[in-house]
């Protein structure tokens, strides 16, 4: 009877079984209620933008003069009515085809500069942080010569200089606001370019663009995909703010920013003018944060929700 | 004569985990005398780091501590609040801990970090203290001690760190002190300066001892008496002599097989390992937690709890239901057990 | 430390000549500045006359180093619209963007820093979920949006404050609150990610096993190095409120430099655009150069080195 009985640490080892890998990621995914939140919310206004030509029920740019200032259906007003569900405007233009429409210019100004950026931040963070040295200070020095220049005022010298239009504030944000993916990717590269098996392609003898594409970038992309979130929110508030000054978006496109600033006189009557493209605004670049937070928690090394 | 300075008994640390409760420490009891080193042995994760912090009411905020009896000088510290634990803690009672390099704040010179205890817990002049540190300082062999007051902790080597570790301890003169793995992290060279350093003071200033270790010969340099841990329970404790010349729990058989011992090793003779891993101490365990790598083992270990029965030696205890000849004995009916 | 200074001071000045170049190039963007400035009616004497005027007949370089000879003595030349020295102008403003700039500093770092260290000190519990839920809304919120609607509810319904102009310590009340709050959750979070991970540090351990009082081990031993990384981080917050005041400063109407700014774009003032641009990235520069002294001085670390 002296022989080791197993059976107990058998049974016991088949409890921890750990969950596979994928179900355990699928898990995190599902259980993290400010992602599912925000890539939601994130959708819902997607589609809208998507869809604005076939949802719209009025052409957004249509004036109609008798029917200015509609106020929404929740209001007790008696003019309110289902025909202009968010009621109209100054000018007689239904807001909620402009609310549908605006999106559009939102989340393509806000994808747009963020790639752009993203390009330009990724390459001297990556450089910076595989060669180091030398070139690690070069971009450390464009990165804090960048940091130095107030961005929204150099943003509305620039347009006003060059004139206004999507692709100029499209670009103008892009070259501007790369200096987060930098600094990011620029300290990410330099945890992942220490690890074996950056060591072991090295060894290899594999060439140095295709150890980046290959052994760098992919093990970096979960702070790129954090930092592509930050940043695209940060350019849909900033074109707000441009257009809001009247320098970026120009009338009469429905830029949420400018629906606000075209309402700021009459904000004291009719305050829903404001706060329907504000609070748009807002659910927009929370849903982005929110997604970003959540990719960031779920892909974190330690699976902390 | 000898004055009890400190007295556990049933000691029991939980902690709750996604899978269920941990029990990390179970029924753990011993005691120390003044002037006394006892150390508490074991591989990593046998309990005994949470048991000195058990000690001191210093364990993880979602830990929980039970105990029928905790005694300091005969104050029970089971019924103290966290304010009155405080004013033992560095006063009465002190631990040095195992990383030197991160125990002490980067942003305070070591001698505000030496003479905060003893300003908090005495109330002396800022004077005074700095006098006692440094007179402290230069027992621990560290020179020009005055001029290293005005040092920061980055500036100092890891042995040096230790030596103002094991100052600070002393500052305000504990009846009790804790090292926790003090040298785990210190070169070799260094490890035998610092214990024996620990040894000198302890004797110098007779205060109680307890020194955490997984390390054997460490053990047996300066301990008086040891308790053996495995799986948070103690296995085995006594005199080091009996634990040395006549250990009786197999678990304590198996480690001493794995050092060399002066004298009793044979030069080219292989040491011993123990098969097998620790036992997961999520949930309630049966029986002997040893059982599963002991190959002594028998049916009747895992049938219920095993309780400490006394040994050969004066007050020497084990927790094991046969004695090592009876192993021995039973061994050689059934040889097949041995492979 | 001498040479940590030094270091740090000639990286300063270089990026500060960097900018300067830069800011300097901003008049070429539009092309001929000769004829931006004459504006549409002018002949090609006009143009003429103007480009000798104002130097932009020289070499660039001539012009640019001419420019910055004068800048660094303070002078930036005339502005073209208010006809009067562009240093006057901006030195007369400059206080009150920097009142504004101080409260709305003083009212973030009052929020998030014991907000964060309230947060850190017990995770998950509602304090904790309150600041998350401050630091999530606040970084979504377009701050011209809230401004508005803060002028909406304190101006006009409650009508507890003044809305616009910059007479009295009241009208700063909301413009300090509108532009703090848009910095506040990146310092609450910093603030809440130091504080937690020094709490876990050993030598705040050693710290409790001193006996230390736990406002001492709170206080002394774990915020002196969680403020360290914050301390930076206001640094560079403080220069970037001070760029994003325009937005601010225009919708209260407030006499500062912001304010100047906007006017200036609108007027094509060239000369007073350079100028303020150039002001703002030397206060960033000067402000971030302060803060590494700064945590110089926090961290021995550095300091003694």
């Amino acid at each position: 009877m002296a022989v080791v009985d197993t059976s107990a640490v058998d049974a016991r080892a088949a409890q921890i079984t750990e969950p596979s890998p994928g179900a355990l990621l699928r898990r995190r995914i599902f259980g993290h209620a400010g992602l599912m939140i925000g890539v939601t919310v994130l959708a819902v206004i997607f589609l809208m933008a998507l869809l604005a030509p076939w949802i719209s029920p009025h052409d957004p740019f249509d004036q109609i003069l008798d029917r200015k200032l509609i106020p929404p259906i929740w209001t007790d007003s008696p003019k309110a009515t289902w025909v202009h569900p968010l009621g109209t405007d100054q000018l007689g233009r239904d807001y909620l085809s402009r609310l549908f429409w605006g999106a559009r210019i939102s989340l393509l100004i806000g994808f747009a500069a963020m790639l752009i950026s993203g390009v330009i931040g990724t390459t001297i963070g990556v450089l910076a942080g595989y060669f180091g040295g030398k070139v690690d200070m070069v971009a450390n020095f464009i990165i804090t010569t960048r940091l130095s220049m107030p961005v929204v005022l150099v943003a509305l010298a620039v347009v006003s200089m060059i004139g206004s239009s999507l692709t100029v504030v499209i670009w103008v944000l892009g070259l501007l606001i790369w200096d987060r993916f930098a600094v990011v990717m620029r300290s990410a590269t330099m945890q992942v370019r220490n690890l074996d098996f950056v060591a072991a392609a090295q060894a290899l003898g594999c060439s140095t663009p295709r150890i980046i594409l290959t052994e760098i970038l992919p093990n970096v992309a979960n702070h790129l995909i954090v930092v592509a979130t930050i940043e695209m929110a940060h350019a849909i508030l900033l074109e707000a703010a441009l257009s809001f000054l009247g320098l970026g978006v120009q009338p009469p496109e429905p830029s949420w920013g400018l629906m606000i600033s075209e309402a700021k006189g009459l904000m004291f009557f009719d305050a829903w003018l404001i706060a329907i493209p504000g609070t748009a605004l807002f659910l927009l670049v929370l849903s982005i944060n929110l997604m970003g937070d959540g990719v960031r928690d779920v892909t974190a090394p330690d699976g902390r929700s | 004569m000898s004055e009890r300075i400190l007295e556990v008994s049933g000691l029991s640390v939980e902690i709750p985990v996604p899978s269920g409760l941990l029990h990390p420490v179970q029924d753990v009891s011993f005691h120390v005398d003044r002037g006394e080193t006892l150390a508490i042995v074991g591989e990593s994760g046998c309990g005994k780091s949470l048991t000195s912090l058990a000690l001191m009411d210093l364990l993880p905020p979602k830990a929980r501590r039970q105990a029928r009896k905790l005694e300091l000088e005969g104050r029970d510290l089971t019924s103290l609040g966290e304010r009155q634990m405080s004013d033992l803690r560095g006063d009465r009672m002190s631990m040095i801990f195992q990383e030197p390099m991160t125990s002490l704040n980067p942003a305070y010179t070591i001698g505000d970090q030496l003479i905060e205890a003893m300003r908090r817990h005495r109330g002396v002049s800022v004077a005074e203290a700095r006098d006692r540190a440094v007179w402290l300082l230069e027992k621990v062999g560290i020179t020009a001690a005055r001029g290293r007051l005005g040092q920061y902790p980055h500036q100092l080597s890891g042995g040096l760190r230790q030596r103002v570790m094991i100052a600070m301890a002393l500052m305000c003169g504990p009846d009790l002190i804790i090292a926790d793995e003090p040298t785990t992290a210190l070169d070799v060279t260094i490890q035998a300066q610092i214990l024996h350093l620990l040894a000198d003071l302890q004797r110098e200033f007779q205060t109680g001892l307890i020194l955490i270790t997984h390390d054997l010969g460490v053990v047996a340099r300066v301990a008086d008496r040891v308790a053996v841990m495995y799986a948070g329970q103690i296995v085995e404790e006594g005199s080091a002599r009996d634990i040395f010349q006549a250990p009786t729990h197999p678990y304590t058989q198996g480690l001493l097989d794995c050092i060399p011992i002066p004298g009793k090793t044979a030069r080219g003779a292989h040491l011993g390992s123990i098969p097998g891993i620790v036992p997961s101490l999520v949930g309630e365990m049966q029986g002997c937690h040893f059982a599963d790598r002991c190959r002594h083992a028998r049916g009747l270990c895992r049938a219920g709890a095993i309780g400490l029965r006394e040994g050969a030696g004066q007050s020497h205890r084990y927790r094991c239901i046969q004695s090592l000849a009876e192993a021995a004995a039973h061994l050689i009916r059934e040889p097949e057990a041995v492979g | 430390m001498v040479s940590y200074v030094l270091k740090r001071l000639g990286i300063a000045v270089l990026v500060a000549v960097t900018v300067s170049l830069i800011t300097f190039s901003m008049i070429y963007l539009s092309g001929d500045p000769a004829v931006a400035l004459a504006g549409e009616t002018a002949t090609e004497e006009d143009i003429e006359q103007i480009r000798r005027y104002y130097g932009y007949d020289r070499p660039i370089l001539v012009q640019y180093a001419d420019w910055l000879f004068r800048a660094v003595q303070g002078d930036f030349g005339q502005s073209h619209y208010l006809k009067k020295p562009v240093g006057d102008v901006i030195f007369e403003r400059l206080p009150t963007t920097m009142m504004l700039g101080l409260c709305a500093l003083i009212f973030a770092l009052t929020l998030s820093i014991p907000l964060g260290v309230l947060a850190a000190i017990r995770p998950n519990s509602l304090i904790d979920r309150v600041a998350l839920t401050i630091a999530v809304v606040g970084q979504a919120m377009p701050s011209f949006w809230f401004a508005l609607t803060m002028m909406l509810w304190f101006g006009i319904y409650w009508r507890l404050l003044p809305i616009t102009g910059s007479a009295s310590w009241a009208n700063f009340v909301m413009p300090s609150i509108a532009l703090g709050y848009y910095i506040t959750p990146g310092v609450m979070r910093l603030t809440r990610a130091g504080m937690m991970e020094v709490l876990s540090a050993d030598y705040i351990r050693t710290a409790r096993a001193k006996g230390l009082r736990p406002i001492t081990v709170l206080f002394k031993h774990a915020l002196r190095n969680a403020i360290i990384p914050v301390v930076s981080l206001a640094a560079v917050q403080f220069g970037f409120m001070l760029g994003g005041s325009i937005v601010i400063e225009t919708i209260f109407a407030i006499n500062g430099l912001g304010f100047l700014a906007w006017e200036s774009i609108q007027r094509a003032d060239l000369p007073m655009m350079q100028a303020i641009v150039l002001v703002l990235s030397i206060f960033y520069i000067v402000l971030t150069f302060l803060a590494d002294m700064l945590n110089a001085w926090l961290d021995p670390r550095i300091r003694v080195a």
